[in-house]
């Protein structure tokens, strides 16, 4: 399964996959991040792959100077009964991405979550709003800069009188 | 002096139209007949199962267009999850799903072990196996007595929600706590099932099926409910792959999906049970389809009863289990192994992971980043009913206004995981 | 133990206006649910078969904050929800009680993150706090019965 994902991927986009990491038996591949909608397109359409199931996209935000962001995604093969993450690397001064919500339905709210948590912006997609905090709220919670407690006064409340 | 005035007045009057006139002026008048409307419901309504909003679009009675808010329970589950050790995090699991605790703390648990590379011993996995399946049987009985109390049938509720309080009373029994379980450990479980607690198990699930039989002869047959369920909210298979649903929701699109065939963790493998599913992909099929994966369950917990194995509950492992209490007080080296633990928790390798379990509403994935410390770097919860509920403006779309709620209701979505 | 025992067979019975309102107004509170999360189930037992609230009269669950005088807080409230709650007491009738189950509605409980608010008594007053994570229904019968309490010893004239 794995010699099949990875000889696939790699005749086709050869020049575009960084790395392939196999841990714990789970498969990633990184990708560079102008590709991205290739990837998906070609392994969901493809017939020996049908990876037609998109799981979840996160973000993973590691801090350091350079590539910062990271956005993962969890695809699923209901034919192979198959899972991968693709990784995309994202720095913090280009925070654009192509969304793959015409791939998948499924992603206009993960995009929206991942949006709304780290702040990266995803181009196309078809109503890229905050989904867990209020609008006005300024701030990208899960970013490692931002405290646990959050920061006063961030957040109206309601007057008691 | 009077008419004067009047005649004054008819003067600018006239004026003011004259003026009017030559100007370019358009008067359109709003005619409420021909215009949509829209409604708002929730967050706080009976049938919204939480905190759930969502704006409805109305042509009279029929739904043109529906969008949901979601955010009102956000808690940030994840941002507390980077700011506590593995082992802290494993009581917040609990408040995700509330109507299944214990399957989300399986499923935390499976997904440290994964990421430090251990594995819980086979007493505990029997364990775990026989407490997910209660959990998912007693969120099942929720799930199908709130679409009744949303279509009108409490009685329906009342039947359901007692079978609840008896399996509460095993969760008393056997976990320790009523509601918020926090059972699992890392490697292993709490503590070991008492005999008592296998015969009040054992009791249930053979009373059940009575209770549920009861339970079909008042709704199944039932007209009223049928003609309100039936082609009510339908998704085709290819729609529901593509909007991500999975458990119940996904199977009753005609779907076999169900991980603990297809991705085996915990015992499932040598265990004989079969995955139901329904090709209708409406109210009615995702109401049936839970009443039938109740019956599986009590298949499964049948089994695992019968091969339950004596032998040690938590793996025997002191950099990562912790230690029994009553070897803390009486022997040096695991009181050191504990304090470390709980002071400096695990350090799982560098490297990340994911690992769902099929739990009642669907899969429940923990996808773990360890930086080798005992924080996680990042702990991203995919939470099957916030998947689920992304696809409820499309199964509104073209339905009254009265089946909104029944369709909510048979999506069985739990705010505080899809809010996380 | 109702007002059969104090008839004696006569037909008929006197007391005071302000006894009869108060008894009566003790033993038909009818609570808004403000069910968020987790304790909201634990609220549904509480008026499930099991522990049955009917029997201190406050079975009818209403919906609606126009026909409630209890508010029961149940469950983690966020910024975001707190204007909602707000509303919601503010459209409720006077003379109103609030219920604050479980440790994240009195205090934020283990939720000590951006989102939460750390108890809902900063945005409305609270009668009742229910400790428990989530309480036991039989403690917020308990709340119940406490709000009861309070409303005996309250002489009836203050609210009007």
């Amino acid at each position: 399964m794995k010699e099949l994902l990875i000889n696939k991927l790699k005749e086709k986009f050869q020049d575009f996959i960084e790395e392939i990491i196999d841990y714990s038996n789970e498969l990633t591949f990184v990708i560079s991040k102008n590709k991205i909608l290739d990837v998906c397109y070609f392994l969901k359409n493809n017939e020996d792959l049908k990876f037609d199931y998109l799981v979840d996209i996160c973000g993973v935000d590691r801090f350091k100077k350079e590539n910062r962001f990271e956005v993962v995604y969890n695809i699923w093969s209901e034919k192979l009964k198959y899972r991968i993450r693709l990784r995309i690397k994202v720095d913090e001064k280009d925070l654009q991405l192509d969304s793959v919500t015409s791939i998948w339905k499924s992603a206009d709210w993960y995009e929206r979550e991942t949006y709304d948590m780290f702040g990266i912006v995803f181009l196309n997609h078809p109503d890229l709003r905050r989904i867990y905090m209020p609008e006005e709220f300024e701030y990208f919670p899960l970013r490692k800069d931002f405290p646990l407690i959050g920061i006063p006064d961030s957040l109206p409340l309601p007057r008691r009188n | 002096m009077k008419e004067n005035s009047l005649s004054n007045n008819q003067d600018i009057r006239n004026k003011i139209i004259q003026k009017l006139l030559e100007q370019d002026v358009q008067i359109v008048s709003e005619d409420p007949l021909e215009n949509t409307m829209v409604l708002n419901m929730g967050p706080s309504h009976p049938s919204t199962h939480g905190v759930l909003r969502v704006l409805l679009k109305l042509d009279g009675e029929t739904v043109v267009d529906a969008m949901c808010d979601v955010g009102y329970l956000h808690r940030g589950f994840e941002k507390i999850a980077e700011n506590s050790t593995y082992h802290e995090f494993i009581p917040h699991t609990d408040r995700l799903d509330y109507l299944s605790p214990l399957s989300n703390n399986v499923a935390i648990a499976l997904a440290i072990e994964k990421v430090a590379g251990i594995t819980a011993p086979p007493r505990a996995q029997y364990i775990r196996t026989i407490l997910c399946e209660l959990a998912r049987i007693s969120s099942h009985l929720m799930a199908i007595g709130s679409v009744g109390i949303d279509l009108g049938a409490l009685t329906y509720w009342f039947y359901t929600f007692t079978e609840r309080e008896k399996l509460y009373d095993i969760f008393d029994l056997v976990v320790g706590a009523r509601f918020t379980t926090s059972f699992t450990r890392i490697g292993g479980i709490s503590h070991d099932i008492t005999e008592e607690g296998i015969q009040a198990i054992k009791v249930f699930i053979k009373e059940l099926p009575n209770i549920l039989k009861k339970c079909e002869k008042l709704l199944n047959r039932n007209r009223i409910f049928i003609d309100r369920t039936q082609g009510i909210g339908k998704i085709s298979l290819n729609d529901a792959l593509n909007w991500g649903l999975s458990g119940p929701n996904l199977r009753a699109s005609g779907s076999e999906r169900d991980l603990r065939k297809d991705e085996p963790y915990l015992i499932y493998p040598e265990l004989d049970f079969d995955v139901p599913y329904y090709n209708e992909g409406d109210t009615l099929a995702r109401f049936l389809i839970r009443i039938d994966e109740i019956y599986e369950s009590l298949r499964i917990i049948e089994q695992a009863l019968k091969k339950l194995p004596e032998g040690e509950i938590i793996s025997n492992d002191p950099k990562n289990a912790l230690p029994r209490k009553e070897k803390i007080y009486t022997k040096m080296e695991e009181l050191i192994n504990d304090f470390m633990l709980v002071n400096f928790g695990i350090n799982p390798p560098v490297g990340e992971i994911y690992q769902a379990i099929e739990s009642s509403k669907g899969e429940l994935g923990f996808y773990i980043v360890s930086d080798g410390s005992g924080y996680p770097w990042r702990l991203k919860i995919r939470s099957p009913s916030f998947c689920n509920l992304q696809v409820l403006p499309l199964l509104l779309k073209g339905q009254m206004i009265s089946d909104v709620v029944a369709i909510i209701g048979s999506i069985d979505p739990v705010m505080g995981e899809c809010d996380k | 133990m109702g007002l059969e025992s104090y008839l004696n067979g006569e037909g008929f019975f006197t007391t005071r206006v302000n006894d009869l309102l108060k008894w009566s107004r003790t033993n038909s509170l009818w609570p808004m649910p403000m069910a968020t999360s987790c304790c909201g189930i634990e609220l549904m037992s509480f008026a499930g078969p099991r522990f049955d609230v009917a029997r201190f009269g406050s079975e009818v669950f209403r919906m609606s904050p126009r026909q409630s005088d209890l508010m029961i807080v149940a469950g983690t409230i966020t910024y975001k929800m707190a204007k909602v709650v707000r509303k919601i007491y503010d459209q409720m009738p006077e003379p109103k009680w609030v219920i604050a189950m479980g440790a994240c509605a009195s205090s934020g409980g283990m939720f000590r993150s951006y989102s939460v608010v750390q108890g809902i008594d900063q945005f409305v007053p609270v009668d009742v706090f229910v400790s428990g994570c989530p309480p036991r229904p039989d403690s917020l019968i308990k709340a119940l019965l406490d709000i009861q309490a309070k409303l005996k010893k309250e002489p009836i004239s203050k609210y009007y």
